[in-house]
């Protein structure tokens, strides 16, 4: 029977949803499920992962130098308790895409990127080429998975479960070749983009900085997250952590409505998996109208206020 | 101090990937080649920090076939001093291409290592925070900004939540995203200069690396395809179909 290790992600708050997913994923795998919780002061962020359905245990490593998530502390903190574990799983974040390849290679394995699918507990589904193919991968036998998980494939597990809470100290001191220095976050109190229901974007055609007020207005108004091309963040109309695609955020809303965005491959890729694509460009040429659900040829300056008013 | 750059063979990014229709691969027969977008970025920085004056030189190494030569040639064009080639004819995973830099490492002792945050081929992401495990040493991925301050360095790096910054002692591993720079366009000069630098080939086993515990990559499938949509003619028609779908 398989025995999975699961990473937790969280702010030194709250458990991040992804976490959730990771457990979903891994009961698609099937077996005995564990959750590991690093940081300081995380009671609560354990009793949370504890109360995912079908968890067995969580495991909280109470440290300060683990609050920050240096991946060095934390690999080390993973290989300490990694033994007897057939899976050890994390979220395919910006958090656990510099964390697993880490704990992947002390463990002498390669890793499984981005798990969208469970074939059987050693053999998974995962895209390359920005998502332009799905192949099959399995891991050789007798080897540890070390995988991350892509989380716009997986919903949320129920928090309904009532595992156990286990805490224990750090087995390792803090290393000491690489220093926190500190976080800057350009998000204000709109729904996080990668569990956000709704979904409005911007890309180049918003034009300026200015400008994307419109995009967060209409985004307000549907209680939606605001997302962004490359080219939008690139030019600077918004923070880097808005940019979805290839090598931004993976999403899947309910609803994605983008507009002024092209629709190029590496964009596409982050919204394949929404429910519904909503498109507004002025082109009627532009290749997003090929994967959008419902197209609308138009100005997004004149269509925007239009829309917020058939709203009100 | 020397700088190491990886620079990978893949697909060109403007390229629309097509899975063959027996599932074995991807349709790859005349299609354009092209060093991977972020590799190009890393070595670009390697360059601006030669340039001003924080390295004597700059290394570029591939692993792959004798086609990466034409890879490591671009490098070269840009304004590498030498380059590397691992010469291997199996298509290398991450782990054992970490092995292989790091062996490349001991030959060189770097002080930095840059390396693109992900291949734009496999996408998987892994090769530098391998690296750096192996080789015991710090890293820094998805560096969108990076500051060289004698023997440590301030990285600001791309996160889910915002931008991080962490400083690191060197050497390092350092893995780059789209924002830490534009890379220069090659000129014509640079490409009849570049034939007369350095290539030196290294085969993987000269190296003394064996390749162990691939992950077997079974079959292709193209992704799911979405339904055809349909087209709306004004903002109206738009609210009626979203709340037709029970969206709004
Ligand atoms: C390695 C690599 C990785 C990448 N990763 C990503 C990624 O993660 N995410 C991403 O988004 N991109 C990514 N890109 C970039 C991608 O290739 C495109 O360049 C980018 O997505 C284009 O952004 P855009 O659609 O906003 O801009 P453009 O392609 O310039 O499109 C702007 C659109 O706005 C429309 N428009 C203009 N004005 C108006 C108006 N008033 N009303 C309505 N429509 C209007 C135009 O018709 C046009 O279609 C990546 C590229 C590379 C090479």
């Amino acid at each position: 029977m398989s025995k999975i290790l699961i990473i937790a992600e969280h702010d030194g708050q709250s458990l991040n949803i992804s976490t959730a997913k990771c457990v979903t994923c891994a009961q698609a795998i099937g077996g005995n499920i564990d959750i590991a919780v690093f940081g300081s002061g995380i009671e609560t962020i354990a009793a949370e992962a504890a109360s995912l359905e079908s968890v067995a245990r969580v495991i909280a490593v109470d440290a300060e130098h683990l609050s920050a998530p240096i991946a060095a502390n934390w690999a080390n903190e993973v290989l300490a308790i990694a033994d007897g574990y057939s899976h050890l799983l994390g979220p395919s974040t910006t958090l656990g895409k510099d964390l697993m390849p880490r704990i992947a290679a002390l463990a002498g394995v390669n890793q499984v990127s981005d798990i969208m699918a469970v074939n059987a507990p050693t053999s998974f589904k995962r895209p390359i080429y920005a998502g332009n193919a799905i192949i099959d991968v399995e891991v050789p036998a007798g080897a540890t998975v070390v995988a991350t998980v892509r989380i716009a494939s997986w919903q949320a597990a129920a928090t309904t479960g009532g595992g156990s809470v286990e805490v224990r100290s750090a087995s390792s001191n803090a290393v000491k070749h690489t220093r926190y220095v500190g976080l800057k976050s350009g998000g204000g109190e709109r729904p996080d983009l990668q569990s956000a229901q709704r979904v409005v974007s911007g890309g180049r055609g918003v034009g300026s900085e200015e400008n994307f007020k419109v995009i967060y207005s209409l985004a307000d108004k549907l209680g939606a997250g605001v997302g962004a091309s490359r080219a939008a963040v690139d030019a600077g109309y918004v923070p880097n952590e808005m940019q979805v695609g290839q090598t931004g955020k993976i999403i899947s809303p309910d609803l994605y409505m983008a507009f002024g965005i092209s629709g190029a491959i590496q964009h596409v890729t982050g919204i394949k998996d929404a429910g519904t694509i909503v498109a507004i460009n002025k082109d009627s040429e532009s290749p997003i109208f090929e994967i959008a659900d419902i197209g609308l040829v138009g100005d997004l300056f004149k269509i925007i206020p239009e829309l917020e008013k058939l709203l009100d | 101090m020397k700088i190491l750059v990886g620079i990978k063979r893949v697909v060109d990014y403007n390229v629309r990937v097509r899975v063959l229709a027996d599932g074995s691969g991807v349709d790859t027969d005349g299609v354009k080649m092209s060093v991977n977008p972020f590799d190009e970025i890393a070595l670009e920085e390697a360059l601006r920090i030669r340039d001003a004056g924080n390295a004597e030189e700059v290394i570029v190494v591939s692993a792959g076939g004798d086609e990466c030569q034409q890879q490591l040639r671009t490098g070269l064009a840009m304004g590498a001093d030498r380059a590397i080639q691992i010469q291997t004819s199996e298509g290398l995973q991450p782990l054992s291409t970490a092995r292989a830099f790091l062996k490349v490492i001991e030959r060189e002792d770097p002080g930095l290592v840059l390396l693109g945050k992900q291949a734009i081929d496999d996408d998987n992401c892994q090769t530098g925070q391998m690296l750096a495990a192996l080789w015991e040493r710090p890293q820094a991925t998805s560096a969108s900004k990076l500051e060289l301050n004698g023997n440590s360095a301030t990285v600001v790096r791309e996160v889910d939540a915002g931008l991080e910054t962490i400083e690191i002692d060197l050497p390092a591993v350092v893995t780059v995203d789209l924002r830490l720079n534009e890379p220069r366009f090659v000129k014509l000069p640079d490409i009849m200069k570049a034939k007369r630098k350095p290539m030196d080939v290294v085969s993987l086993e000269e190296l003394g690396v064996a390749i162990e515990g691939n992950l077997e990559i079974g079959h292709y499938a193209p992704p799911p395809q979405r339904e055809q949509g349909i087209m709306v003619e004004d903002a109206a028609q738009l609210v009626e179909e979203l709340k037709n779908r029970g969206l709004l």
